[in-house]
């Protein structure tokens, strides 16, 4: 398309007939958009990647040298990670808390999702009385912060229930690893509200022509959100678990409060909080601290961001 | 390098109970509805068939078992929800009005404490500073790199790294943080980065987080420094949607790029900059890891959510905590029902 002359370039761009200086400027702005941008990511980045490489020099240079002489000078060690994951005691363990991490998000991410996917298909599809109001009442209990539960909760857990000095629940009495149930039961309550609110607004969209014809045909609706919902919402699904994931993943205040501080129970968040309080000047084993609890939720985030990005918008714009 | 395996197992073990309680409960719910229905038809076929061959009254048929459906789909939510939220908002709500010990109601005391005493007010006039902040700068940035990154080239690669901390713990960024703010005395290597970039440019060192109020703005950043991800990737998807032919109209009218962000670009994405700018302020008025770790409150830096845990988990205070607690909801309240009839208008419109 394109000859030898430089003037023919100007057949290109048929809608906009630009001068040859407007577009050479346009040019120009791109690039210059481009390049900006790319500055700024580069940006953002570095704190992480600054963390990043300090996790791998050695102690001394950690906390006598900034992180950007390990270019000039590199010297390189896996140490940190070996003391911070192995090590026991105080200094570290973190294998332990990445096990408990793992034993408390797990549950956490798939009660609340099992629960709010039948609440949402039944505020949807399922006809009765009150259903609108249901559902404002349960989308409006976002508002109430988790900080507002936290007391009653707890209190709930340790005595139990009792109503006129009659005893109706029991206190939980957990010892040791038994408390990731609190866990699990206090983040499934805090999830709920905008998972079912997510859920329903993709589940209220599926064609109500099926809906319709499976009904005809004979089946109940436990049937068909098991055949017909269910497999259609996989994405959503996804959303909200990557959602919920990082959600429990990173959490420190419900962790703090349910689960203690032990090594019993207590995640990474908590742990790592610890360490950069108490040990504030333990660097080496804050870098590799810190990297090993951001790592697993960059892998499914970096993996995955497709089905996060896509729930994003779907809970925050098309409301 | 002691790491005992074995003396893990019991979490796993633990962990097991959970999955098989998951699978008990969620498997057994489904299986109750498919069965107990399944039972009822059958018993109704007998009962027609039995009414077709004695002549009898045809049995009417009952309508309620859809209420009885929706019942126990939602039965599990409802439960949670009451146990988990409703009775404790209340029952803080309550506490508020009581003593530390949750014993005397002292009426509005907790509330007034909250504006006299000089270090909580401190704490209100952070959170204050906090939410003014936050949605501000990191909207504003989002929208910018939004405009900035639309067609360019490496967009997505860019986009992923503006986004990145938005997979990054509060704890993790405060982290990741100290490596930019730590300081070292005078004289002695920095290795912290923004002091050294201070110092390369011939100044002194500072102690960036014991100063106030700086060092509120500094924690500010980290937490712009993780929204700005969210507020871009909502902004940038809104600016796409815009209508080519739109955009297309205006230049062949000849309008120059301030004029197409300003008279196009703004008004089409106004809806998407509210829900992000709300969203922000609800997630930035509960900030609590980020101080804690940083600063642990410590240095005039406390906010609203931290000072709530210190008075009713450290210092055993449930009244006063629990006051905070209320005022927080009270302050998350307005933007949240705005949020809700913006929505309402959108769906309508």
């Amino acid at each position: 398309m394109t000859t030898a002359t430089p003037t023919v370039g100007a057949g290109v761009q048929p809608p906009a007939p630009l001068t040859r200086a407007a577009r050479v400027r346009k040019r120009l702005n791109s690039r210059t958009a481009t390049l900006v941008s790319i500055v700024l990511a580069l940006l953002w980045t570095i704190p992480t990647f600054g963390l990043f490489v300090s996790s791998f020099r050695p102690e001394d240079q950690i906390k006598t040298t900034g992180w950007w002489t390990f270019f000039r000078d590199p010297q390189f060690t896996l140490q940190n990670y070996q003391d911070v994951l192995f090590s026991t005691g105080s200094s570290g363990q973190l294998a332990s808390y990445f096990i408990n991490s793992l034993a408390i998000t797990i549950p956490s991410v798939l009660f609340p999702i099992a629960f709010a996917s039948l609440a949402a298909y039944a505020l949807a599809w399922i006809n009765f009385k009150g259903r609108d109001w249901l559902y404002i009442g349960i989308f409006a209990l976002q508002i109430v912060p988790l900080q507002m539960a936290l007391v009653p909760l707890l209190r709930f857990f340790s005595t139990g229930v009792t109503v006129g000095g009659v005893q109706i629940l029991p206190a939980w009495d957990l010892v040791d690893e038994q408390k990731f149930a609190q866990v699990w039961f206090a983040h499934t309550c805090f999830a709920l509200p905008f998972a079912v609110y997510l859920l329903h607004n993709f589940i209220s969209q599926l064609p109500g022509d099926l809906m319709e014809a499976a009904r005809v045909d004979g089946a109940t609706h436990p049937k068909i959100f098991r055949t017909i919902v269910l497999p259609l919402i996989t994405p959503a699904l996804a959303a909200i678990g990557i959602f919920q994931f990082l959600w429990v993943w990173n959490d420190l205040l419900v962790a703090l409060i349910f689960a203690g501080g032990s090594d019993e129970t207590a995640p990474l968040t908590v742990r790592l909080a610890e360490l950069a309080g108490t040990r504030g000047n333990e660097w080496q084993r804050l870098t590799a601290g810190a990297f090993v609890s951001i790592v697993v939720p960059l892998l499914v985030f970096l993996s995955l961001q497709r089905y996060f990005v896509r729930g994003l918008l779907a809970g925050s714009v098309k409301g | 390098m002691e790491f005992d395996f074995a003396a893990e197992q019991p979490k796993f073990l633990m962990l097991l109970y959970g999955l098989i309680a998951f699978v008990a409960v969620v498997g057994g719910l489904l299986l109750l509805l498919d069965v107990v229905p399944t039972w009822f038809a059958r018993r109704r076929e007998a009962q027609l068939v039995a009414a077709a061959a004695g002549g009898g009254p045809v049995p009417r048929r009952r309508k309620q078992r859809e209420g009885l459906f929706a019942f126990f789909f939602l039965l599990p939510t409802l439960l949670f929800l009451a146990i988990g939220l409703v009775v404790p908002a209340i029952r803080t709500t309550l506490l508020s009005f009581m003593d530390a010990r949750s014993t005397d109601w002292v009426g509005l005391d907790n509330y007034g404490w909250m504006f006299a005493e000089d270090s909580i007010f401190r704490v209100l006039i952070n959170t204050l500073i906090w939410v003014l902040l936050v949605p501000l700068v990191a909207s504003a940035f989002g929208l910018i790199y939004a405009v900035l990154v639309d067609k360019a080239r490496f967009e997505s690669a860019a986009k992923s790294l503006i986004f990145l901390p938005m997979a990054i713990s509060f704890v993790g960024a405060a982290i990741i943080w100290r490596f930019i703010y730590a300081f070292r005395g005078d004289g002695q290597e920095q290795i912290g980065l923004l002091n050294q970039i201070v110092v390369s440019l011939g100044g002194e060192p500072k102690q960036w987080l014991l100063d106030s109020p700086l060092n509120t703005f500094l924690l500010i950043v980290i937490m712009v420094w993780i929204q700005a991800g969210f507020a871009m990737v909502v902004l940038s998807a809104a600016i796409k949607a815009i209508p080519a032919d739109i955009i297309e109209a205006a230049r062949l009218d000849g309008t120059t790029p301030w004029q197409m962000f300003w008279r196009i670009t703004m008004p089409s994405i106004r809806p998407a900059l509210i829900v992000v700018v709300v969203t922000i302020s609800i997630a930035t008025l509960k900030v609590f890891d980020i101080v804690r770790t940083a600063t642990n409150g410590n240095y005039d830096t406390n906010v609203i959510a931290t000072e709530m845990y210190n008075q009713a988990f450290r210092y055993g205070e449930n009244g006063q905590g629990s006051a905070l607690a209320v005022f927080l909801f009270v302050l998350v309240l307005p933007l949240v029902i705005y949020q809700i009839r913006n929505l309402r208008k959108q769906r309508e419109g």
